[in-house]
């Protein structure tokens, strides 16, 4: 992030994408031991664990198949589930895939397939500060991101036995602390006369979040509000 | 180190039902143009899909009513504050992280 606020323009290298990704880390290496901490006391084998970080690779979609399978929940309620948490990225990758329609349709899958709320958040701060995104830099930032995220996950797993509840020494709050810097950092890009508008459609936000949990789950509420408050913000535009 | 052909049958039934929704957009913006309308609508798709993730830890449903979660609303107002002061997300998060920890130490 420091980086990118001194200098005019991202250089589109793997190099940069990785030192961008790095603030990041600790958000993905706490929440990633938390999920192997998670997963063995849910009963599943590190092999799982591991398996589900490369496999799958969505925070909340791993620690809500752990829930599910503990509550012994049928294949079909599973898989359903993960769907519908996971259905955000769609709406991610709609905003993130029009800044490489000049790569090819294998090298936009490559984006595609390793696309999370964090790398999504990063490159969406990027792309607002410079109105781009590069391929290089974008896999240096998703392959960093992929990586430790999988080796946070497995140590997890194996230390999960001997590790305190992360939960008391805050570190689950680091994914919130990290939504709330990529909130404020896409904002901080937006044109100052636009920014009342956006004040607004936050407040609106969280009316409609407090509404749709009375009915729906969190992850639910998150994709139907986003859809709903978008839409609002196009008809109150000017 | 063990599973079973069921469980990895499982876990490839939900990496795929996560895939899908990942790559499809990258394959169809490619061949398409999008109509403007649609462009201006998924311009707020980044706040609003932001600020949601934050607002879902503000409240919690337990049983008949949705609660403010205080100890996470608090938390958030320095960290907010950091965010806004440093623009730097290693800073913020680590704001967030020692403010929760504080908290659930004196409240906990």
């Amino acid at each position: 992030m420091e980086q990118i606020e001194q200098k005019p323009l991202t250089p589109d290298t793997f190099m940069q994408g990785i030192k961008d990704c790095v603030p990041t880390l600790l958000g993905y290496i706490s929440i990633g031991l938390a999920f192997g901490v998670v997963g063995i006391a849910s009963g599943i084998s590190v092999l799982e664990v591991f398996l589900l970080s490369v496999l799958v690779y969505a925070g909340s979609a791993q620690f809500i198949f752990c829930g599910l399978y503990l509550a012994g929940a049928p294949v079909t309620a599973v898989i359903v589930t993960i769907f519908i948490v996971n259905l955000r990225h769609l709406l991610m990758s709609l905003t993130i895939a029009p800044y490489f329609t000049k790569y090819s349709t294998l090298r936009n899958i490559g984006f595609g397939t390793l696309l999370t709320d964090e790398t999504f958040g990063v490159s969406v701060v990027a792309a607002g500060k410079e109105g781009r995104l590069g391929g290089r830099w974008m896999d240096g930032l998703n392959i960093t991101a992929y990586t430790s995220w999988i080796a946070a996950c497995t140590v997890g797993g194996i230390i999960g036995q001997w590790l305190p509840d992360p939960e008391k020494w805050g570190l689950d709050y680091a994914l919130v602390a990290m939504f709330v810097a990529l909130l404020v950092l896409t904002l901080a890009s937006i044109p100052k006369e636009k920014l009342m508008h956006y004040i607004k459609l936050i407040a609106i936000m969280v009316i409609s979040m407090y509404g749709m949990l009375y009915f729906m789950p969190g992850h639910l509420a998150v994709l139907l509000s986003t859809m709903v408050v978008a839409t609002i913000g196009v008809v109150l535009e000017k | 180190m063990t599973t079973s052909l069921a469980m990895v049958l499982l876990i490839l039934g939900c990496a795929l039902v996560t895939w899908i929704p990942r790559i499809m957009p990258f394959i169809l913006v490619k061949n398409m143009k999008m109509p403007k309308i649609v462009l201006r609508w998924l311009a707020y798709i980044p706040v609003c899909i932001l600020s949601a993730l934050v607002i879902e830890g503000f409240f919690e449903k337990e049983e008949a009513f949705v609660t403010v979660q205080w100890l996470n609303v608090i938390a958030f107002i320095p960290t907010l504050f950091i965010a806004l002061l440093t623009k730097s997300l290693s800073k913020t998060v680590i704001a967030g992280v020692v403010t929760m920890a504080g908290l659930r130490l004196l409240f906990g």
